[in-house]
């Protein structure tokens, strides 16, 4: 609740009967700009004032769930892609780490570092786009405009390590399809170099900016104990102050090799979350700055033939790989029994999958813990009593991708 | 905190409750009695073992199990300790219903509207109970096994040749 005032307008009212000749309602989505995808909001309005929202999700259900019981492990790359599509590469590669653990892979430590590398640049793609859109929201077009190129730089590596830009099926069980190319490397120096400067110019822009404060302090505020009580991870999580962080929590990929710092925030508020994105993006930085300096030599895949696909050469040339090729392909490859749960720190908080294996070629049962299906259901309670635009701010801070929502 | 210390706590605590444990990938996973499975979760909240984060809840379906063919999944988590525990609970098709966790965990309201939606799994006490992902009057639970991908009299899908 904002304020008190407020409070008492809604004491007045005891039944919805009472109060339905002032009020209207308003559909806010599905297809809205401002709902950032496909779900509709219910709101019903006194004035400006929310005082009750009602959320319908589903519109865009794949059944990823049931898709995956009928594809092989590695097929499932691609229907992870469009869980977040923002940071399509953390879901991909947190895929084939949970699956390098139910067949008991190690991969080398070339692969871990690649991985970190990838894993921060999606990270950092992940939050232009919610801050740039938080900004664009708040009026400020020129922010997104200007994040938007610098998410265009780093679909430009996407592609130079693995041919796609947006949903890009990157890696493999076991590795990378093929190590970073002499241009990958080109292409993330001169971007370190740049990109702090731009980054820092979009942070002056908002980060002290009147209007922007205004419009973003106190809005869509939740609390340290109801986040934890709605399973909140991530940046939402951390914007209220708890400091819980896959990375360091329980860290994957080597992650405990590196130095970065865990931003948090104090009142859970839009223009916390806002704030805890930005931070994260100069601690992800510095992460690859230390990944790249120090990324070991060595292979850039696992030796694990029945589930890395070798090479199109070999397969042309060599009885071994054809039949290796076959095999991954046609899902024929023996999957050990077992159930396992791996979670990395996703774009958007823990994204976690739960797999479980009967032996065959596809999961018995594999379920995702979806982070944005987990916040969104809390967003009637963070914008009750708000005002309509401190409601399009707070879920457009909340970052709630749509295709995660409804995988 | 390990799992053999946690074991104990809970089997100390819930003496009848446990029906059996694993640690499949070094993850504790007790499987619980239906009847006991909320003073369980209630238990691991609020005692000292601070296993008080809801990340995940799923059901899954054994169509071959008699008396147990659907189950709910629970992933809990001590955030402090790192500590994490998946909690199992079965129950008969005909009679598939197990108590809500709503009013312990907000979090818990979306993940078993999709249980029941996919499974068709009620959750007793739940304020809400309707399908979430799938249409309103879908009238089915579509994860359940005996409901195939693909529809099933079409020829030009039929991949047997590929061994499946």
């Amino acid at each position: 609740m904002k304020d008190n005032a407020l409070s008492n307008i809604l004491n007045q009212y005891d039944s919805k009967e009472q109060i339905d000749g002032q009020l209207y309602t308003l559909n806010l989505g599905p297809t809205h700009p401002a709902t950032h995808g496909i779900f509709q909001n219910v709101l019903t309005m006194d004035g400006e004032r929310i005082l009750h929202a009602e959320q319908t999700v589903g519109y865009i259900h794949r059944a990823f769930e049931k898709i995956s019981e009928r594809r092989n492990l590695t097929q499932i790359t691609t229907l992870t892609d469009r869980m977040n599509y923002c940071s399509a590469p953390i879901n991909n590669l947190g895929w084939h780490m949970t699956v390098e653990k139910l067949i008991g892979c190690e991969v080398p430590k070339r692969v871990d570092y690649m991985r970190v590398i990838i894993m921060e640049l999606a990270r950092i793609t992940d939050h232009l786009i919610c801050n740039g859109v938080t900004a664009m929201d708040a009026g400020a077009i020129t922010g997104l405009t200007y994040l938007f190129q610098e998410r265009e730089k780093v679909y430009e590596m996407y592609e130079e390590v693995c041919g796609a830009r947006l949903t890009t099926n990157m890696g493999r069980i076991g590795g990378f399809e093929r190590d970073f190319s002499p241009k990958f490397h080109e292409f993330l120096q001169t971007w370190l170099k740049k990109f702090p400067k731009i980054f820092g110019e979009f942070c002056a822009l908002n980060e002290r900016n009147r209007i922007f404060m205004d419009r973003t302090i106190g809005a869509g505020p939740i609390s340290a104990e109801r986040a934890l009580s709605y399973g909140f991870t991530g940046p939402n999580l951390r914007a209220t102050g708890v400091d819980y962080d896959v990375r360091v929590a329980n860290p994957y990929s080597s992650y405990q090799d590196f130095d970065f710092i865990i931003p948090v925030g104090t009142s859970g508020d839009t223009y916390d979350r806002f704030m805890v994105r930005q931070q994260e993006v100069w601690e992800s930085l510095k992460i690859i700055e230390q990944a790249y300096k120090n990324l070991p030599e060595g292979l850039f895949h696992a030796d694990v033939p029945d589930f890395y696909l070798p090479e199109k050469a070999d397969v042309y040339t060599k009885m071994e790989a054809l039949i290796y090729h076959f095999k991954i392909v046609m899902g024929e490859t023996d999957v050990p029994k077992g159930e396992v749960y791996h979670s990395v720190e996703g774009g958007n908080g823990e994204l976690g999958f739960y797999l479980v294996s009967d032996g065959g070629r596809s999961p018995y049962r594999l379920h995702f813990r979806r982070p944005c299906f987990i916040y969104y259901q809390a967003y009637p309670e963070m914008i009750q009593g708000a005002m309509i635009s401190d409601a399009i701010l707070t879920l457009c801070s909340m970052n709630v991708i749509a295709g995660e929502l409804d995988a | 905190m390990t799992n053999n210390f946690v074991l104990e706590a809970i089997t100390r605590e819930f003496p009848d409750s446990v029906l059996s444990h694993a640690t499949p990938y070094d993850f504790l996973t007790l499987e619980i009695k239906k009847a006991d499975l909320k003073k369980v979760i209630h238990h691991l909240r609020d005692s000292s073992l601070q296993i008080n984060f809801l990340t995940d809840i799923c059901g899954i379906h054994y169509p071959d199990t008699p008396e147990k063919e659907l189950g709910v999944i629970y992933h809990l988590h001590n955030m402090r300790t790192n500590f994490r525990i998946r909690l199992k609970v079965f129950m008969p098709k005909d009679n598939a219903e197990v108590d809500s966790m709503t009013d312990l965990y907000a979090g818990a309201n979306w993940m078993e509207r999709e249980t029941f939606d996919f499974y068709g799994i009620k959750f007793k006490g739940h304020p809400d109970l309707r399908v979430i992902l799938n249409m309103e009057d879908i009238g089915y639970h579509p994860m359940l096994k005996e409901y195939r991908l693909e529809d099933g009299t079409r020829m030009d899908k039929d991949d047997k040749m590929f061994g499946r």
